[in-house]
């Protein structure tokens, strides 16, 4: 509507604002430095204690919980994965880790399904919405005692890829589903009108132009899946049966073990965090780069 | 063109969202439904349950002393977090959108403050041990400045703890959706306001903050269902000093008293949801979310 302003618009009231309110030193005001120190000390207090904790693990035998730091070896993971009294730590990965992936392919799955049912109307949208949200701010315990309560009276056995699946994803896909709101309120029907108009049928034009304009958002979709699958604990508490997860397995450590052990086995837990991340992040930025080469960017 | 198929639009809907709904009757639904239900039986007091409908277990819970202190102490933790992980948030969220001039930078930043809500909360919750503790870094610190020349107790292990914890992991549930809100602020409004003379403090007064009021609903939604239904950062950050309603209703879990604890959760989903409700009624969350 105002397609003729913005160019003369940015520049202009730049220098009278420079003139009105002036005390700025740089051209920055002084607002600028108070919440730039504020995120620093915010980003400090974020990293600060993992960092703490990474750095401890790496303690020889005669390590304890605070610094200073003694001595510097790997003993600690190897304690990790050797002893009997921290559990079966290795077991509890290999589950995590598969149980992550199977609830992040269903979450990618139905998150984009259900991010194009909610493009359009349908009857009983706004109740399958409220439902969702529901079961996002639902204590998580809460359903635990529930699914445990059910599969009770009905006999079932709970078990970390049955009823912990279920569970995770009830809290992995309203994520996604949000997400993917996030994601589609970009998305130009356009694209999709052009590829009818040219006579693609209706899986030509999801697989071969929506998926892959969605790409990025896909993948941030199966990050929250993955992440949020791996590290979930309230839901997954009753609900996994008698084999525990790695969050279970953290949280009976914490309550049992005193030594740098807990701290290896954070450094451990955290750099497959980051991996999945690096990795996503890496694609998601591999695929806008490739676009931005386009005449398409934004 | 856009008229084609108006009839099986509403099906192919509903095509499209089953699998969702499959997966949250079963795992949403008839568990809170189980839970309501068997909050009106009679435990046998050995773990089973004696057939019926009584409503002593919420009688029982009603006029337990205990019951108010517990919700006074979540609700207190809830009002604390809430406060401080919006303060900073907002201001977070604030300087990235208006002050990093270079929207790369931005959003680098912006991914260095979201990396961790990626990674597990119980690890970043124990990694406080080190700093807060009664020889951690902070007091070790605190008395080699000669500042205290006692260690301070009151870090590690008290209700401090608890709020710091949680600030720690849920200030970037305030962030994500408070950035998104204020990046859609068109700057014009804000060049606008300024030309017209408002000062710093109005435009962020009557500008940024109403048009900033779904993101902070959306984070307060998430705080404070966090917060209410948390029990493992209270029983380990306040080191067993602090208890919490579903720390409370897990005790009972582990006692085999099914039917006090499904009472108690129930109260506490119903509180939750009403909350939730309160927000939601400040803004249209759907029509901001798909639009």
């Amino acid at each position: 509507m105002t397609d003729h302003l913005p160019t003369t618009a940015g520049a202009e009231p730049a220098i009278r604002r420079r003139r009105a309110l002036a005390p700025s030193r740089g051209g920055r005001p002084w607002t600028f430095y108070v919440l730039a120190t504020l995120f620093t000390l915010y980003v400090v207090a974020l990293y600060g204690p993992m960092v703490c904790i990474y750095i401890l693990s790496f303690q020889d035998v005669r390590g304890g919980l605070v610094f200073p730091m003694r001595g510097t070896s790997l003993h600690w993971f190897v304690d990790l994965f050797t002893q009997v009294r921290t559990g079966d730590v290795k077991g509890a990965f290999s589950r995590s880790i598969r149980l992550a992936v199977v609830v992040t392919i269903i979450t990618v799955v139905i998150s984009f399904m259900s991010g194009l049912a909610f493009r359009k109307r349908f009857a009983g949208d706004s109740v399958v919405f409220y439902l969702m949200i529901g079961s996002l701010v639902a204590p998580g315990l809460v359903l635990g005692i529930g699914v445990g309560l059910i599969c009770n009276v009905l006999g079932i056995e709970t078990s970390w890829y049955t009823t912990a699946l279920g569970a995770q994803l009830s809290w992995t896909l309203p994520f996604g589903v949000l997400v993917m709101f996030a994601v589609m309120s970009r998305l130009n029907s356009a694209w999709e009108e052009a590829a009818r108009d040219l006579g693609a049928s209706a899986w030509q034009t999801t697989f071969l132009v929506i998926v892959p304009i969605l790409a990025p958002g896909l993948v941030a979709v199966a990050l929250f899946g993955f992440t949020l699958s791996y590290d979930e604990f309230t839901r997954t508490l009753l609900t996994a049966g008698s084999l525990n997860t790695l969050p279970l397995e953290i949280w009976s450590m914490t309550l049992n073990v005193t030594s740098p052990s807990l701290y290896a086995l954070g450094t451990v837990t955290t750099l497959i965090s980051f991996v999945i991340i690096g990795v996503c992040l890496g694609t998601i930025a591999r695929i806008q780069k490739r676009r931005a080469a386009g005449p398409a960017a934004h | 063109m856009k008229s084609k198929a108006k009839g099986g639009r509403g099906s192919a809907g509903w095509l499209l969202i089953l699998p969702l709904v499959l997966i949250l009757v079963p795992f949403f639904i008839v568990p809170i439904i189980g839970v309501v239900a068997a909050s009106f039986v009679q435990s046998d007091g050995f773990g089973g349950i004696i057939p019926g409908f009584t409503f002593e277990n919420y009688k029982g819970v009603f006029t337990s002393g205990l019951t108010y202190q517990l919700y006074w102490a979540t609700l207190k933790f809830s009002v604390f977090a809430w406060l401080f992980s919006l303060l900073i948030g907002f201001w977070i969220a604030y300087f990235l959108v208006f002050h990093v001039r270079n929207p790369l930078l931005a959003l680098g930043l912006f991914l260095i403050c979201t990396v961790p809500f990626w990674t597990s909360n119980i690890i970043r919750m124990i990694s406080w041990i080190p700093l807060l503790g009664k020889e951690g870094l902070i007091n070790s610190a605190l008395i080699k400045t000669h500042v205290i020349d006692q260690p301070l107790n009151v870090l590690l292990f008290s209700s401090l703890a608890v709020v710091i914890a949680y600030v720690h992991q849920l200030t970037i549930f305030m962030i994500v959706p408070i950035f998104n809100s204020m990046a859609r602020i068109d700057k014009r409004t804000i060049e606008a306001a300024r030309d017209a003379g408002a000062s710093r403090f109005e435009i962020v007064r009557f500008i940024v903050l109403p048009l900033c009021k779904t993101g902070i609903a959306l984070g307060s939604i998430f705080v404070v269902s966090i917060v209410m239904g948390d029990f493992f950062v209270v029983k380990v950050m306040s080191g067993g000093g602090s208890a919490s309603v579903v720390g409370a209703f897990y005790e009972d879990i582990g006692v085999l008293q099914y039917p006090t604890a499904a009472a108690s959760a129930t109260i506490l989903t119903v509180i939750v949801l009403l909350l939730v409700v309160a927000i939601l009624r400040t803004v249209d969350i759907r029509k901001e979310l798909t639009r």
